[in-house]
C-alpha cells in the first residue's frame, strides 16, 4: 500500500450503489484494495455496465468462465485498433502502436504465425543454460544481512538481459529497454509517469522506433538470425513493415516480455512471504517448483485486465451487449474467482491443476511468451531453493499506478547473513 | 472402456481407459501421461494438449473444420503437422477403442 488506508474497503466496497462501482480506478491497484470491489461484482452482477468513467462507459466480465467465452470468440468482440484496442483507455487517435494484439484475423494470425518460433519450447530449451548462468550471477551478488528492492536488484535485472537478448540488444544498455517499455506502458496520470501525456509518449516511441529501425536495416541485410528483430527483418509477412508497424510489433515484444515475468518474479517473493507454510512445503518439496510457479503467475495476475469493443448485439452471461460497446475483461478477477478456483486468495503451491489459470489469457491472443516466462520463473526458483536463501519481506510493497499492470515497484527484502 | 495409447516425445507409451464421451485430454489428464498440457481445461481457448493423431486413425478422429477455433488455435502451435488436433476436442467413442495419438517436442 502506497498511502495509510482508513477507509474500510469491504464495506466501501459493499455499500456503493452498483451503478456507480467503477473498477477502472487505477488507485484501487495502486492502494492495493481491489479484492472486495471485484468480489462483490462476481457475486451480485458479474457482467456489471458502468455507465461513466473516466474512459467512458464501459462492461466489466468479472468470473473466469465468461471471460474464457469472451476470450474464444474473438469474431464478436474484436481487439482491434479501429475500435480502440485492448485497454480500457483507447488507443490514441493517429498514435496507435498496433501491432498483432491489436489486430483481428486474418491479418493478426499471419503476424503471429511469423514469430511465435522465437519463443516456442523447442527454441527456449536452448535457452536454459544461458538464463541459468545469469540467474546465478544475480542470485550470487545480492547483499547479505541488508535491505533491498528486490524488484530492482532481481526482477528487472534478470528479465532486462532476457529482453537484450531476445532483441540481441547490446547487453550494457539493458536498462534503456526498461526505460522505454516503462514510459510505453504507464499510466500517464501516475505520480511516477516518466511521460504526462499521449503526445510525448508518442514522441518517445518514435524515437524508439527510429533506434530499433537501425538494427532492423543491419539484420536485413545478413542472414536470417534466431532473435526477434532478424526473424522479422527477414519473415515474409513481416519484412515490408512500415516503420510504424515495426514501432507496434517491437513495443508489443519489449512490454510483454518486461512488465510481466518482472512482476512474477517480485509476486512469488511476495505471495510465499505471505504464505509462509507455503514456502515451507515448497522448500521441502522442490518437485512441487512447476506447480508454484503457475500457483505465483495466477496469484500475481501481471496483467490485470484486457479490452475488446463488441462489433455486433450479443449478450455474456445473461446481459445484452450493443455493437460498438467496451467490454473489459478482468484477468484479476477471473483468477479470484471461487466457483473455479478453490480458496482462490491464497497462494497454494500443490494446487490441484496449478495450470489451469487466466494470467496468460485465452484464445487466439493468448500469451505468446508464456512458456519463456515459466522457464525463468522456474529456473529462479530452482536456483533460490538449491542456496536455501533466506529472503524475508521487510516492508510493505508499492505498487504501480496503473489498471492494466499489476506492477509491483518496490519490494523491500532481506536475505539473512 | 475404450482404449488410448498415448505415446510421449521420447518414445515412452502409455495404455490408459477412456470412458466413453470423455476427451482424450482428459484421459491423458487425469491418469498423469505427461506431455499434455491442458492449460484451458478443455474449452478450445489454448493449444496445449496438442497430439499427432496415428495416421491409420485420422478417418475416424477425423481433421478440424477450416476456419473453426480448434483449426485456429491449432495454427499457433509449436509444431503443427497435417494429422494434428487438439485432444480436447476428440470425444472417445467406441469406435476410437485402440487409438493411437503421439505428442509433439513441446506445447506452446
Amino acid at each position: 500500500m502506497n498511502t495509510p488506508i482508513e477507509l474500510d474497503h469491504r464495506a466501501n466496497a459493499y455499500s456503493l450503489p452498483l451503478d456507480t462501482l467503477d473498477v477502472s480506478d487505477p488507485r484501487l491497484f495502486y492502494d492495493d484494495v481491489w479484492p472486495p470491489y471485484f468480489e462483490r461484482l462476481r457475486r451480485e452482477d458479474p457482467v456489471h455496465f458502468t455507465p461513466a468513467s473516466p474512459y467512458g462507459p464501459y462492461w466489466s466480465v468479472t468470473k473466469y468462465r465468461d471471460i474464457v467465452q469472451v476470450e474464444v470468440n474473438h469474431k464478436a468482440f474484436s481487439s482491434s485498433d479501429d475500435f480502440g484496442g485492448i485497454m480500457i483507455n483507447d488507443a490514441p487517435k493517429g498514435m496507435e502502436r498496433t501491432s498483432f494484439i491489436r489486430m483481428d484475423p486474418p491479418e493478426h494470425d499471419e503476424q503471429r504465425r511469423e514469430v511465435s518460433s522465437t519463443v516456442n519450447p523447442i527454441t527456449l530449451a536452448k535457452m536454459e543454460d544461458l538464463i541459468r548462468d545469469r540467474t546465478n550471477m544475480v542470485l550470487d551478488g545480492l547483499p547479505r544481512g541488508q535491505t533491498f528492492n528486490w524488484v530492482e536488484r532481481v526482477s528487472i535485472e534478470l528479465t532486462s538481459m532476457m529482453l537484450a537478448t531476445l532483441f540481441d540488444y547490446p547487453i550494457e544498455h539493458k536498462a534503456r529497454l526498461i526505460r522505454w517499455s516503462d514510459t510505453f506502458i504507464c499510466d500517464i496520470n501516475a505520480p511516477d509517469a516518466p511521460v504526462r501525456s499521449e503526445e510525448a509518449r508518442f514522441a518517445e516511441q518514435m524515437r524508439f522506433a527510429e533506434h530499433m529501425n537501425e538494427i532492423w536495416e543491419e539484420r536485413a541485410n545478413k542472414p536470417k538470425s534466431f532473435d526477434v528483430i532478424s526473424i522479422l527483418a527477414h519473415g515474409e509477412a513481416t519484412n515490408r513493415m512500415t516503420l510504424r508497424q515495426r514501432m507496434g510489433i517491437l513495443i508489443l515484444f519489449l512490454v510483454g516480455g518486461n512488465d510481466t515475468t518482472r512482476n512474477s518474479m517480485s509476486g512469488g517473493v511476495l505471495g510465499l512471504s505471505r504464505f509462509p507454510e507455503q514456502f515451507r512445503k515448497l522448500r521441502e518439496n522442490p518437485d512441487l517448483i512447476a506447480s508454484a510457479v503457475s500457483e505465483i503467475v495466477r496469484w500475481q495476475t501481471p496483467v490485470i485486465h484486457m479490452r475488446r469493443t463488441a462489433v455486433a448485439d450479443g449478450e455474456i452471461g445473461g446481459k445484452p451487449i450493443k455493437a460498438g460497446e467496451k467490454v473489459v475483461i478482468w484477468y484479476i478477477s477471473g483468477n479470484r474467482d471461487e466457483e473455479v478456483i478453490e480458496r482462490p486468495d491464497e497462494l497454494i503451491v500443490d494446487r490441484k491443476r496449478p495450470r489451469e489459470h487466466m494470467s496468460f489469457g485465452f484464445g487466439i491472443h493468448r500469451c505468446l511468451g508464456n512458456r519463456l516466462a515459466e522457464l525463468q520463473l522456474r529456473i529462479l526458483w530452482e536456483e533460490i531453493l538449491r542456496r536455501d536463501l533466506e529472503i524475508e519481506v521487510v516492508d510493505r510493497p508499492v505498487y504501480a499506478y496503473s489498471n492494466f499492470l499489476h506492477a509491483i515497484r518496490s519490494l523491500p527484502v532481506r536475505i539473512a547473513a | 472402456m475404450p482404449e488410448v495409447t498415448y505415446i510421449e516425445f521420447n518414445g515412452t507409451a502409455h495404455r490408459v481407459d477412456v470412458p466413453h464421451g470423455s476427451s482424450v485430454m482428459r484421459g491423458a489428464v487425469d491418469n498423469n501421461v505427461p506431455g499434455i498440457d491442458a492449460d484451458c481445461g478443455g474449452e478450445c481457448a489454448c493449444a496445449t494438449c496438442h497430439v499427432y493423431v496415428d495416421p491409420a486413425w485420422l478417418d475416424k478422429t477425423g481433421l478440424p473444420e477450416p476456419g473453426s477455433q480448434e483449426a485456429s488455435m491449432l495454427s499457433f502451435a509449436a509444431v503443427a503437422e497435417p494429422n494434428s488436433r487438439l485432444s480436447c476436442q476428440i470425444k472417445m467413442t467406441d469406435a476410437l477403442a485402440g487409438l493411437i495419438v503421439r505428442m509433439p517436442e513441446g506445447q506452446h
